[in-house]
């Protein structure tokens, strides 16, 4: 996905290019997708993430596309941004609110998922999770918690430590963290490789 | 340059509608706009009439010091501006220099330092948007920001007012439009306190086959504005704002300081590079300082044509807007780009894609006039020589003052033991560690940012387009300009080029922001000329070019002037990423030593900052030798010879030791017994200040291999321990890693402090 105010499409482009995909940038007013086998909603400040980050994104015509992919099980990864907008689209459960500490953070993390731990960076001003406990609650008991920050890592205040969610139907998933800009040991870490390959390796 | 000829006037042209002021008001108007009387004359003289209130309101700012460089413009003549790699120097938005394989680099640095004394936050957004757009005007794609900030004392409450905002406002814009702030500089000393500097560099990546230059060209051709409509933001803020003291009043001119939007900007540099890409634009150029008016007068100066310009077709954000006001607007986000005619819809379409805003408001003409339009009616007609280069040039006064002009306060005991004053400098604010700040940039966003800031000495920055790596460094310490505006103005080139040395990197150009005081009053106009002379003769010295620059003068409060701040901006190349060495020590049991001319002493130094002991006077550097020793260390960095590589600078070898103990987690055991036979005291060698010192660390035998005729390598002592152990006579020490970590850790926690 390209919006007027993406910043980190051309490096998620990369990512999936290095984890053995072939992508293309869509931009925010196409409605077909029906060339692609996922979808990635990138990083940045659609649309300049005025009246609230994502708010706005989620009415394009290219989301309501995407949205339709993803009733029909199709996958979307949504990154920072993307994960604002998928939460804003209803696609994922939760909100994403201003840091704890009401100021932006660009911090390397280390993430829980699945029992591994990985080293990916966060950047964001809105990345605080929020649900109702109930929610929560669910999201726990059905195992759609994807990533968690690790002990002593959270760098937004984000509920139980939650970094990314996951769909009940599993297709959906979101997370703060950046994966795109851990793919190569030059910029620091190739741990979000990994989430990149897990995408192209259910499709496979 | 020379200053247009007194034959330049014309005729009062046919038909001129009135000016809105009376003749008889005129003087006080043009004394309120920022002019000179005998400035004024010669307008009259050059036009051969009085200007009515559109001409003047742009006369009035295209011959402000800020647009018109008239105390300046004389003394950037000494600099050098030529070099193989230069691509494009002084004169264009921006510098650029070639890094291979098809592509140039362009970079500058600009100030915005009186709107951010105002509205910090404002005035720091848009001072980045502003150097954004000059380098995307070229037709280069911003990859990196640096900033390099000032401010009065982190114990004042509106050092730290001014601090967050402005710290907030370079994240908003730069965060928000997806350019990575990568590395920078803030410091903090009394004589900013009611003038602090905010200084933005940017640098881009252009394919050289797609770059632009700002000149008009080709009679007939359309003039389109792009971006942002226009609005009364800004009014007047090239000549009232910048170009003029800040003193009482200063809440009344809030209204002069921009709004910056960054995703109108975020658009619009998509926009921009698109039409460059596709080969639609003739020329672009950036609505900056005095919005349209410089921007077209300064287009057709350069191109040698005149131009058109009707404000009726100017988008307006309010109706009501008077001509003037419409030339002189300096609403954000907005570029001007020539066009063929036949271009202009394919133009349109690119900008409707965008859903950036475009109108055509004029046309490249020959009659060598700025010729400002209302529909039929001409509402300002000049000569466009008179109104870009008729402006007088000055010639300094400059004397030196006979004694130190600046405060002097001493914070630190005068009993304080050798650890107990480590500690204290590495707390200094303008030493302590800056991850307060730079956790509030996007440092990574563009996959190019080789080392996060504080982890190397330079930003470094993957090119894998033209399958190489560049560096970039920003510096200038007012305070040491201010004990000897000649050497440490030498000093703070030499620190960048140390700088780039540590991860590698060879120096191809570079770019500088001259913040000074009112040039008209003797001291600081030696400051100036001095510190212009040092900056001319470093570069000189280094065979570095100067590819461009900017210059913010009558940086004063009611105190009187700042400390004299030339900022330099140094980039360089390296043919990879993957082999610069980090700022912090890499294992135990590697060999410490220092490399270099290093003679410190405590002149100028943050020491004697804290012991309230600053006067005039710092030792002379010796270029060729320091240069000598950023050769050998470069080499050995791409040799891959050094764990590594950190330059000597803030609070002298204790304090780099410190750093880079603290970078690495790990302690040092070292002895200065070595330095002290450069005939330095224990505490010179321990905290005296000079340039020319790199501690390295790695293997000992390949370190004091690095050793020359020219090139002195002194073994120093090994990694290793908990402690940052310094044996130097009787001011040895032994500090704790972890006390040493938290002091130098300290500046987050102060910087929020409430009251």
């Amino acid at each position: 996905m390209q919006f007027p105010g993406s910043c980190d499409e051309r490096d998620a482009l990369h990512a999936c290019e290095l984890a053995g995909g072939e992508a293309r940038l869509v931009w925010h007013e196409e409605r077909g997708l029906n060339d692609v086998d996922a979808v990635v909603v990138p990083g940045g400040f659609s649309y300049g993430d005025y009246l609230r980050a994502g708010a706005i994104a989620r009415f394009s015509p290219a989301m309501e596309a995407v949205a339709e992919f993803a009733a029909a099980g199709g996958p979307v990864l949504g990154i920072c941004n993307g994960f604002q907008v998928l939460c804003e689209a209803g696609l994922l459960p939760g909100a994403l609110l201003v840091n704890e500490g009401m100021r932006f953070v660009c911090r390397q993390v280390e993430l829980v998922a699945e029992g591994e731990r990985l080293s990916i960076p966060a950047k964001h001003g809105e990345g605080r999770y929020w649900a109702p406990d109930e929610v929560l609650d669910a999201l726990e008991a059905n195992g759609q918690v994807a990533f968690r920050y690790a002990p002593g890592q959270n760098p937004n205040g984000s509920a139980r430590e939650i970094a990314g969610v996951r769909n009940e139907a599993g297709n959906v998933l979101g997370l703060m963290p950046h994966p795109e800009h851990a793919v190569d040991a030059m910029t620091g870490s190739t741990d979000g490789l990994r989430v990149f390959e897990s995408v192209a390796g259910a499709l496979a | 340059m020379t200053p247009a000829g007194a034959d330049a006037g014309v005729d009062g042209g046919p038909s001129l509608t009135p000016p809105p002021s009376t003749g008889a008001e005129q003087p006080a108007a043009y004394e309120a706009l920022g002019l000179k009387e005998a400035e004024y004359r010669l307008i009259c003289e050059k036009l051969g009439r009085e200007p009515n209130g559109v001409e003047l309101a742009m006369f009035s700012l295209l011959w402000s010091e800020h647009c018109a460089y008239k105390h300046s413009r004389k003394l950037l003549r000494r600099l050098p501006t030529e070099g193989e790699r230069v691509v494009m120097g002084p004169g264009e938005n921006a510098g650029a220099v070639d890094v291979g394989g098809g592509y140039a680099v362009a970079f500058k640095v600009e100030s915005h330092n009186h709107p951010s004394a105002v509205e910090p936050f404002e005035g720091a957004a848009t001072g980045v948007g502003g150097i954004l757009r000059d380098v995307f005007a070229l037709g280069a794609r911003p990859i990196a920001i640096l900033d390099s900030l000032r401010f009065g004392e982190l114990d004042s409450l509106r050092s730290r007012h001014l601090l967050d905002g402005a710290v907030r406002g370079i994240g908003h814009y730069g965060n928000s439009i997806g350019v990575p702030t990568v590395g920078g500089e803030i410091c903090f000393e009394a004589p900013y306190e009611h003038n602090c500097l905010v200084n933005a560099m940017c640098v881009g990546l252009a394919k050289r086959e797609q770059m632009v230059r700002a000149a008009a060209a080709g009679v007939g051709n359309a003039i389109v504005l792009m971006g942002a409509s226009t609005g009364r933001d800004g009014i007047g803020g090239a000549s009232v704002l910048a170009s003029a003291e800040l003193g009482e009043g200063d809440a009344a001119k809030r209204p002069t300081v921009q709004i910056g939007d960054p995703f109108e900007e975020s658009k619009l540099l998509e926009c921009c590079l698109e039409l460059l890409g596709k080969g639609l634009l003739v020329s672009l150029q950036d609505l900056g300082a005095a919005g349209l008016t410089s921007s077209a007068s300064e287009m057709a100066s350069a191109g040698g044509v005149g131009v058109d310009i009707d404000v009726a077709r100017v988008p307006l954000r309010e109706a009501d807007m008077e001509p003037f006001e419409i030339m002189v607007s300096e609403s954000q986000e907005r570029m001007l780009a020539v066009v063929e005619p036949a271009k202009v819809a394919e133009v349109l379409a690119v900008c409707e894609k965008w859903q950036t805003g475009a109108a055509e408001i004029g046309a490249v003409v020959d009659h060598g006039l700025v010729r400002v339009l209302r529909g039929a009616d001409v509402v300002g007609e000049m000569p466009v020589e008179v109104l870009v280069d008729g402006c007088p040039l000055y010639d300094l006064e400059p004397a030196a003052p006979e004694e130190w002009i600046y405060g002097n306060r001493a914070t630190l005991d005068a009993g304080a033991s050798a650890a107990e004053t480590l500690l204290a400098l590495l707390a200094a604010p303008s030493i302590a560690s800056k991850r307060w700040a730079f956790e509030q940039y996007d440092s990574i966003v563009g996959s190019r940012t080789a080392r996060r800031p504080e982890s190397a000495d330079a930003a470094l920055l993957a090119i894998p387009e033209a399958d190489t790596a560049i560096a970039v460094s920003i510096d200038g310490n007012g305070r040491r300009v201010a004990c000897d505006p000649y050497a440490g103005t030498v000093e703070a080139v030499l620190e960048c080029a140390q700088n780039l040395a540590c991860v590698g990197a060879e120096p191809l150009g570079l770019t500088n922001c001259l913040n000074f005081g009112n040039p008209e009053k003797p001291a600081p106009a030696w400051q100036l000329d001095r510190s212009v002379q040092g900056l001319a003769d470093a570069c000189a010295a280094l065979g570095v070019p100067v590819v461009g620059g900017n210059v913010s003068l009558y940086n004063e409060g009611p105190e009187g002037p700042i400390y004299p701040t030339p900022v330099v901006g140094m980039v360089g190349e390296l043919p990879g990423a993957d082999a610069a060495a980090a700022s912090a020590f890499a294992s135990e049991g590697d060999a410490i030593c220092l490399l270099g001319p290093f003679e410190p002493t405590l002149e100028g130094s943050e020491l004697a900052k804290q012991r309230g002991e600053l006067g005039p006077g710092l030792p002379q550097p010796e270029v060729a030798a320091v240069a000598a020793a950023c050769a050998a260390v470069r080499d050995a960095v791409r040799a891959g010879a050094l764990a590594c590589a950190h330059d000597v600078s803030d609070g002298g070898l204790a304090c780099a030791l410190a750093e880079c103990a603290i970078g690495g987690g790990r302690g040092c055991r070292v002895d200065l017994q070595h330095l002290r036979e450069r005939g330095c005291t224990p505490e010179e060698a321990l905290f005296g200040e000079g340039s020319g010192g790199f501690v390295i660390s790695g293997e000992r035998a390949s370190l004091e291999a690095l050793a020359s005729d020219g090139v002195a390598v002194l073994y120093l002592g090994q990694v290793g321990g908990e402690e940052v152990e310094v044996a130097a006579g009787d001011r040895s020490l032994s500090l704790p890693l972890a006390e040493a970590e938290s002091a130098w850790r300290s500046l987050g926690e102060r910087a929020e402090a409430a009251s």
